[in-house]
């Protein structure tokens, strides 16, 4: 596409950066505020070889429902076609560009781009064109317009567990050889029964896209900015855990357990304050019901570049990671149930979920620390941040979260894709 | 509904708790803000987008007076964020119906936020929807819905709307 060409052409061609450290213990801020660097990552990263997460087969169970999102800044319709199957299309219309669905969900038969009236079907054939033979005799299109080469961009689509995945390269493996078997089982863990949306929030970040996508790899903030749980004492006994890293570094899983406690134990654990003086009125938005066949309480997944799956306590949800400019970035939580969930399942989700989302108890800090990062970044971009916690691999240090190695596996992949 | 006197000075009452709750947030004085409303009343924040298409997910939901304690206590005490104020703008205030003791009525708010550097700007726009009742000598919300007419929430909600 030469639109396309041309863009990525004057990227290519202003790009003169050099990693400029031995290994991913170290990053130059001119990461996060550069904007020909944000360019070429949508080519490089958000059109290379990675899964975008887009949609949920839920939102679109019908044929004809379509939901719209972004995989980097591409506007794309997610839709499902009369026969089941599911599409992934570019949101913008082969004429003059258009946004061909403006409306963020619906059912329809077909696209329609209000423009000039041009229509797609659901898979993103162009099916009509206004006025294509003219009007009485003049006008309209040469004989010689193919017709079927302007269709909508297409993704490669793949559904894993209810999770819809797009990519526009064709050298990006299966998502379950993307990810790898063992971090496949923590989703295959997390959504083991039908999913219902019970609700969304957005949050806007005032900082980077990276710099969120590194706060969900780095297990060593965790207890040190939200200071909710330790201040009110709502550290439980016998908590286990880790860090799991793919082998290429560029996913990871970090998790907390409960150790060798039975259901019914853990349900009437009561959760101890640690200090005294601060105690909450009313523990319920701490209750957990274990409904995932394991004690663990808490896992954090993040697949390269834009996905995040949390289960905290009985609260699930996928997080989106939308980059909107190069100190800007839209965080998209959609926050799940289960079909089957009963009344008294739900309002325990719809408690517990106090603890995250953009007034969340233990994630509201997320909101603001990037743009702490992006505001002092600016000033130096040749200064660099580091990141020594662990070592300087990419390997998860066995039983420990006080590491940095997931956030030097998401550079390195960063760099892989980058072509750094 | 037909305009009598006492329809008249319930409204008044009502708008007065309005800008109560308003002065208070505003105000910081927190601490007072669980105060408003009754020991069991609910209150949630949600959006537009969640409220029409009927999902119930709020981005707050405190359940009793005592969750609200703990929102302010956490806020005091753990939650970090960049120091702010509020300004509540409040408008359209209606008394819809009086059924069984419990007042319903709606009101529109704008929330100006203004940051410890100085920048202003305007923080959530929307509607609420409360339930109101006579409560120790005074009126109290049983339940307030407050719906923002955005889907994005800039940076974070940690001082109540």
């Amino acid at each position: 596409m030469l639109w396309g060409t041309c863009l990525m052409s004057s990227a290519v061609a202003r790009f003169n950066f050099a990693w400029p450290h031995e290994d991913t213990s170290r990053a130059p801020f001119r990461v996060y505020t550069d904007p020909d660097i944000y360019a070429l990552e949508q080519e490089r990263i958000f059109q290379g070889p990675v899964w975008n997460f887009l949609a949920l087969t839920c939102e679109i169970p019908n044929p004809g429902d379509y939901k719209t999102t972004f995989a980097g800044d591409a506007p794309i319709i997610v839709a499902r076609a009369q026969d089941g199957s599911i599409n992934a299309l570019v949101n913008r219309c082969a004429h003059k560009g258009a946004l061909v669905c403006y409306k963020p969900k619906g059912n329809v038969r077909e696209f329609n781009c209000v423009y000039h009236n041009w229509t797609y079907d659901l898979a993103g054939n162009l099916t009509g064109i206004a006025f294509k033979k003219g009007v009485g005799g003049k006008g309209g299109l040469d004989a010689d317009f193919q017709q079927g080469e302007h269709g909508l961009q297409r993704l490669r689509v793949e559904v894993y567990n209810g999770l819809i995945f797009g990519t526009f390269s064709d050298r990006t493996p299966s998502f379950r050889d993307y990810i790898g078997a063992e971090l496949a089982s923590n989703i295959d863990r997390v959504f083991i029964k039908p999913l219902k949306v019970i609700g969304y929030h957005c949050q806007v970040l005032p900082n980077n896209w990276k710099l969120y996508a590194e706060n969900n790899k780095d297990s060593y903030h965790a207890s040190l900015l939200h200071v909710f749980h330790n201040t009110f004492g709502v550290v439980r006994p016998n908590m286990g855990g880790g860090v799991k890293i793919s082998d290429d570094g560029w996913h990871h899983l970090s998790y907390t357990q409960r150790e060798s406690l039975g259901d019914e134990v853990v349900a009437k654990e009561k959760v101890r304050s640690l200090q005294e003086q601060y105690k909450l009125n009313d523990v319920t938005m701490m209750e957990h019901k274990p409904e995932l066949g394991d004690q663990i309480t808490n896992a954090i997944q993040t697949v390269f570049p834009s996905l995040v799956v949390q289960q905290i306590l009985n609260a699930l949800a996928v997080r989106q990671i939308q980059p909107k400019g190069v100190d800007r970035t839209e965080l998209v939580w959609t926050i799940l149930g289960f079909e089957d969930d009963d009344a008294s399942m739900q309002e325990l989700r719809l408690k517990v979920n106090n603890l995250v989302g953009p007034a969340g108890l233990i994630s509201m800090e997320d909101g603001c620390v990037g743009g702490w990062v992006q505001r002092a970044a600016k000033a130096d971009p040749d200064a660099m941040t580091i990141m020594p916690m662990g070592g300087k691999s990419i390997e998860a240090s066995r039983g420990s979260r006080v590491t940095e190695a997931a956030v030097r596996g998401f550079w390195k992949g960063w760099r892989e894709c980058m072509g750094v | 509904m037909t305009t009598t006197e006492s329809d008249f000075a319930l409204r008044i009452r009502v708008e007065d708790l309005y800008s109560e709750y308003a002065h208070t947030i505003d105000d910081d004085r927190l601490e007072e803000w669980p105060g408003l409303f009754t020991d069991t009343a609910i209150y949630r924040v949600t959006t537009r987008e969640n409220y029409d298409n009927g999902l119930p997910l709020a981005m707050v939901y405190c359940d009793g007076r005592g969750m609200m304690a703990d929102r302010i206590s956490a806020l005091r005490t753990a939650n970090i964020f960049e120091p702010h104020v509020y300004c509540h703008m409040l408008s359209a205030v209606r008394v819809l119906a009086r059924e069984g003791g419990i007042i319903r009525a709606r009101s529109n708010f704008s929330v100006l936020r203004t940051m410890q550097e100085g920048e202003t700007m305007l923080f959530a726009v929307g509607r609420t929807f409360d339930k109101i009742v006579e409560d120790g000598g005074r009126l109290r919300f049983a339940e307030r819905l407050a719906v923002l007419d955005s889907r994005r929430v800039d940076t974070l909600l940690v001082i109540p709307v």
